[in-house]
């Protein structure tokens, strides 16, 4: 427990919160930019350095641009003037906080993880790209495929319906802007129409 | 305290944080925010036993941890996917008015 | 065995196929069922004749017996046996039988030839005929009394033949009911013997039937109650039968209602045959009846049931003698005479034996019958006019009917010596005369037979002497019908020309000149000279001999008799047959002398209306007694029933509908709510989801530690 690891994860933890409670979302989208960064850190220090440089290159390089664009798509018109949080939200807090303490009991309770500390390890790329090639193909393979299925999907489902009698209605402006930022697909347009209607 | 404590006590409560974001936050955006919090909350547990398991040569923990990663971002395009679609239905993004499954 | 005796039972079968085939052809047929019924009665009274030679043959060589019969039906162990006996009780009877009815039934195809039910007439009768010799030979009590019901059945059945009548259909149920009284007594008589000796056969090959001497002195010893013999208790309870039959005294009154039938049946049936059939049976259970008896003179047993059967057979000899001498229908005094006849019958059977008795039997079946065939023809004559009031000078209208008439006007008197009926009264007046017991009979023997002579004197003298006073012309139908004394419905298109009687046709005035000459015959087989009857009948040979007239106050017991049958018919010859009524309206020279008395004996001493007032409305009331328990003791038990079924039904519907359905209403509702509670809890909001999994996840941990724990 040297002391940079107790700092990045008190910056961690900390940039968590703020996501978690911020009111813009677009700041909450930036702190938790910030804490996965954290997390990369907490990483190194672990000695896990690919996975640390792969929280950073697919955390925050895709997932939280991601959430950028989801929170900027979402925006409706009105600024909304309502409560930041759910209704209900105390007991989410109660059940949260005694989750912790259960865990946190449990951590600290159990005699098993009282170890001595081992040396550090090495794995370098070469290793895991040996592992990865020979033991986990076949996990190499489904994450794969995984993805692929995962990238038609998302674009399945968040592609524009084709405007009907009464499901159209007034769209958005974001409608129109997402139109005209996804190229039109003729081929996979019927088809999907077909899959969803 | 052992390292390999100090390091669960951090992912606990990175799980707890996120955990309360997830269901107190109208936002389902910031639900989704949460989730993957948790995720990577069960990440760092991952590398902690890696780093401070019995077998870190064969490098168990590293891969799971790297599918997780891989995993968890498919997971987030098609939520985010599926919250945009909603966002188009319902015309909000506010979790407690999307109820259409209440029993 | 003879071969006659084998097969007796030819002698009722055949009228009784001849009944089966008229009653099973639909077309009326006359000229078939009067052939079929004829012809039956011929070939019956033929085989009779065979028996009564195969009897006489065997004459003089003591009692002769012949016994046949077959086994019937099985009960158990034992057979149930039906059998038939040859002796010269029953041959003698068979040709009775048999040759009255034939001539009674050529009598009534000129009787009956206008009635429209012609073919069930002789059905019934040739029915009847069965049945009445299936009684004669009878040795066992089973087809005795079997035949014995047939007879009482046919007997309804021809009385009320014109059943549209009410008076008939009332008289026939009068007869049956009246009858069922004795018969019921025949049967308790019958089962008490049949208990007592085993065995159902009168006479068996080998001497055990129930009225040979074995059975007969174990009967006499057995004490019973009141003192009574068993021998004595049963032969009154079979008397009981007799008496409804016979119609002897307290059970006398359906016999002249049975006039209601038509002539030839009253004939038959009423005069001849079935009542006829009560004294026959005291005949054949004589050895019953005199078991254990105190020998009295000339060999006379005297028991107490013999004793009985004279007092009640006296009784009723000189009470329906007195109502005959009131009465107006041709028919009914001739009904009278019948009753008074066959209680002397009785009263020879009781004092003299069974020959006494049996003798009087046969002459008055052939006297009494030509007597009705007579009053038939007269009926016939004056367009079915019956009152003697008006008829009248009948003798020139119809010669042929009144001298049979006479004849048997004087047989059944008992004119001295030519006349049947004089033999046999007289043998009866001697044996009551000889009685030891007492001298009171024989005393009203003797006013019975001056009653009787004094009212056959009368009806002659209304009927056939003097002026006809009835109307000449149509409207005789018409007047009879107001003044309510016909009783026979007209014959169809029988409106003669002129109104006057007339003869009947030769076949009705045949039959009553053949029984006119037997009514003169008969009585010299009877007579003290020669005893023939008496001696057939014991199986003894009878000599010719003159001596016994003078012996033993014989000859001063016949001229007694004689001059009381002489000043009987001097009497009623002074008051209607000097003094010939004129009109019809006039009133009777009895009822001006003795008004009282004579409409006592007109109103037959009211022992119809007594018997109304207490034994019909004791039955009445028992009925109704009844029929108030049926309806609402039984019927009420009914309903209880019919409640509590009901009570428990709506209590099982109750139970249904509240227990039942609204336990499982009661569960299904609360199912659904907490279906509807469950269901309230998802609220579809996922973050509610979420919070519940956070739960889930602790309280999974907590089991996992402390399962791990423990």
């Amino acid at each position: 427990m040297s002391l940079p690891f107790i700092i990045i994860a008190f910056v961690t933890l900390l940039a968590a919160a703020a996501a978690m409670s911020l009111r813009n979302l677009v700041h909450c989208a930036l702190s938790l930019v910030v804490a996965l960064a954290g997390l990369a850190g907490l990483y190194l220090q672990l000695d896990a350095q690919f996975v640390g440089f792969a929280q950073i290159l697919v955390y925050i390089g895709a997932v939280a641009i991601l959430i950028v664009f989801a929170v900027l798509l979402t925006r409706s018109d009105a600024v909304p003037n309502q409560t930041v949080l759910a209704p209900g939200w105390s007991v989410g807090i109660i059940v949260s906080a005694v989750v912790f303490a259960m865990l946190g009991w449990a951590t600290l309770n159990s005699p098993g993880l009282a170890r001595d500390m081992p040396s550090i390890p090495r794995a370098t790329v070469k290793d895991i790209g040996d592992h990865l090639m020979t033991r986990f193909l076949l996990p190499l393979e489904v994450i794969g495929l995984l993805l692929t299925a995962a990238l038609i999907g998302a674009v399945i489902i968040a592609m524009k319906e084709e405007p009907r009698s009464n499901s159209s209605g007034s769209r958005g402006n974001e409608a129109a802007s997402f139109r005209k930022t996804e190229p039109p697909h003729v081929g996979p347009h019927e088809a999907a129409k077909g899959g969803r209607s | 305290m052992t390292p390999l404590q100090g390091c669960l006590l951090v992912s606990s409560l990175l799980f707890a944080i996120g955990l309360a974001g997830a269901v107190t936050r109208r936002n389902a955006i910031l639900a989704l925010v949460g989730i993957e919090l948790m995720l990577n909350a069960a990440n760092l547990n991952f590398i902690a036993f890696w780093r401070y398991g019995p077998n870190p040569e064969a490098l168990s923990g590293l891969m799971v941890v790297i599918f997780s990663i891989a995993i968890a971002a498919a997971e987030a395009a098609v939520g985010l996917a599926l919250i945009i679609a909603i966002y188009r239905h319902y015309k909000t993004a506010n979790l407690d008015e999307i109820k259409d499954l209440k029993g | 065995m003879t071969w006659i005796a084998q097969n007796l039972w030819l002698i009722p079968v055949l009228p009784l196929a001849a009944a089966a085939v008229i009653a099973v052809n639909k077309q009326p047929q006359r000229k078939l069922a009067a052939t079929l019924a004829i012809g039956s009665m011929v070939l019956a009274f033929l085989l009779s004749l065979c028996a009564l030679s195969a009897t006489l043959l065997h004459h003089g060589d003591g009692a002769f017996r012949e016994v046949a019969g077959f086994n019937w039906l099985q009960f158990g162990g034992q057979w149930l046996q039906l059998s038939w006996v040859l002796d010269p009780l029953t041959a003698i009877m068979l040709v009775m039988v048999s040759f009255v009815s034939l001539l009674i039934f050529i009598f009534s195809v000129g009787y009956m030839a206008h009635d429209e039910n012609f073919m069930r007439f002789f059905c019934f009768l040739s029915l009847f005929a069965a049945a009445m010799l299936g009684v004669v030979i009878a040795n066992n009590l089973l087809l005795f009394f079997i035949c014995w019901e047939l007879v009482g059945l046919t007997s309804y059945l021809l009385i009320g033949f014109w059943y549209h009548k009410p008076s008939a259909a009332a008289a026939a149920k009068k007869a049956f009911v009246t009858t069922r009284i004795g018969d019921l007594g025949l049967l308790l008589g019958m089962v008490w013997l049949y208990a007592q000796t085993g065995t159902l056969n009168f006479y068996t090959t080998n001497g055990l039937g129930c009225l040979e001497q074995s059975a007969l002195s174990a009967m006499v010893t057995h004490i019973t109650a009141a003192g009574m013999a068993v021998s004595t208790a049963i032969g009154l309870l079979i008397f009981l039968g007799a008496v409804g039959k016979s119609g002897q005294l307290p059970l006398h009154v359906w016999l002249p209602d049975a006039m209601e039938g038509p002539t030839p049946v009253s004939a038959l049936i009423h005069a001849a045959t079935m009542v006829a059939a009560g004294v026959f049976l005291v005949a054949r259970v004589y050895p019953l009846m005199s078991a254990g008896a105190v020998a009295g003179e000339q060999g006379v047993p005297v028991t107490t049931a013999l004793t009985v059967v004279t007092w009640i057979g006296a009784l009723t000899a000189i009470f329906a003698a007195s109502i005959a001498v009131a009465q107006t229908d041709i028919k009914r005094i001739l009904a009278y005479s019948t009753v008074s006849q066959l209680g002397y019958m009785m009263l020879g059977l009781g004092v003299g034996g069974v020959a006494v008795g049996m003798f009087h039997l046969i002459t008055h079946a052939f006297f009494k019958a030509l007597l009705f065939l007579g009053s038939g023809s007269v009926i016939h004559g004056c367009h079915e006019e019956q009152d003697v009031r008006k008829m009248g000078g009948l003798k020139k209208f119809m010669p042929v009917t009144f001298a049979t008439y006479a004849i048997g006007m004087l047989a059944l008197a008992g004119f001295p010596l030519f006349f049947s009926g004089f033999w046999s009264k007289d043998e009866i007046l001697h044996a009551a005369h000889g009685w030891p017991v007492s001298h009171i009979p024989f005393f009203i023997g003797c006013a019975g037979a001056l009653l009787t002579a004094f009212y056959m004197t009368r009806q002659v003298a209304l009927v056939f002497f003097g002026e006809y006073r009835g109307s000449r012309r149509k409207e005789a139908h018409i007047s009879s019908a107001r003044t309510g004394t016909k009783s026979e419905p007209p014959h169809v298109g029988s409106y003669e020309d002129q109104g006057e009687p007339h003869e009947s046709p030769a076949v009705m005035t045949l039959p009553l000149v053949i029984l006119a000459v037997f009514a003169i015959l008969l009585g010299f087989i009877g007579t003290p000279a020669w005893p023939w009857f008496d001696g057939f009948l014991k199986g003894e040979p009878a000599a010719f001999d003159f001596s016994r007239l003078t012996e033993g106050g014989t000859l001063g017991l016949m001229l007694a008799s004689a001059a009381i049958v002489f000043t009987g018919l001097g009497l009623g010859w002074w008051l209607y047959g000097k003094r010939l009524r004129r009109t019809v309206e006039e009133p009777d020279v009895l009822q001006v002398a003795q008004p009282a008395v004579f409409r006592l004996l007109e109103n037959k001493y009211f022992v119809d209306e007594i018997y109304e007032a207490t034994v019909i409305r004791f039955n009445a009331g028992a009925a109704g007694f009844c029929d108030f328990l049926d309806r609402w003791i039984w019927g009420g038990v009914v309903l209880l029933v019919t409640w509590v079924t009901l009570g428990l039904a709506r209590l099982y519907r109750f139970t249904d509908d509240f227990v039942v359905n609204l336990g499982f209403d009661t569960g299904c509702e609360a199912l659904r709510e907490g279906g509807g509670e469950l269901s309230g809890w998802h609220s579809g909001r996922v973050q509610n989801y979420l919070r519940v999994i956070g739960v889930a996840l602790v309280v999974l941990i907590l089991f996992l530690i402390w399962g791990r724990k423990s």
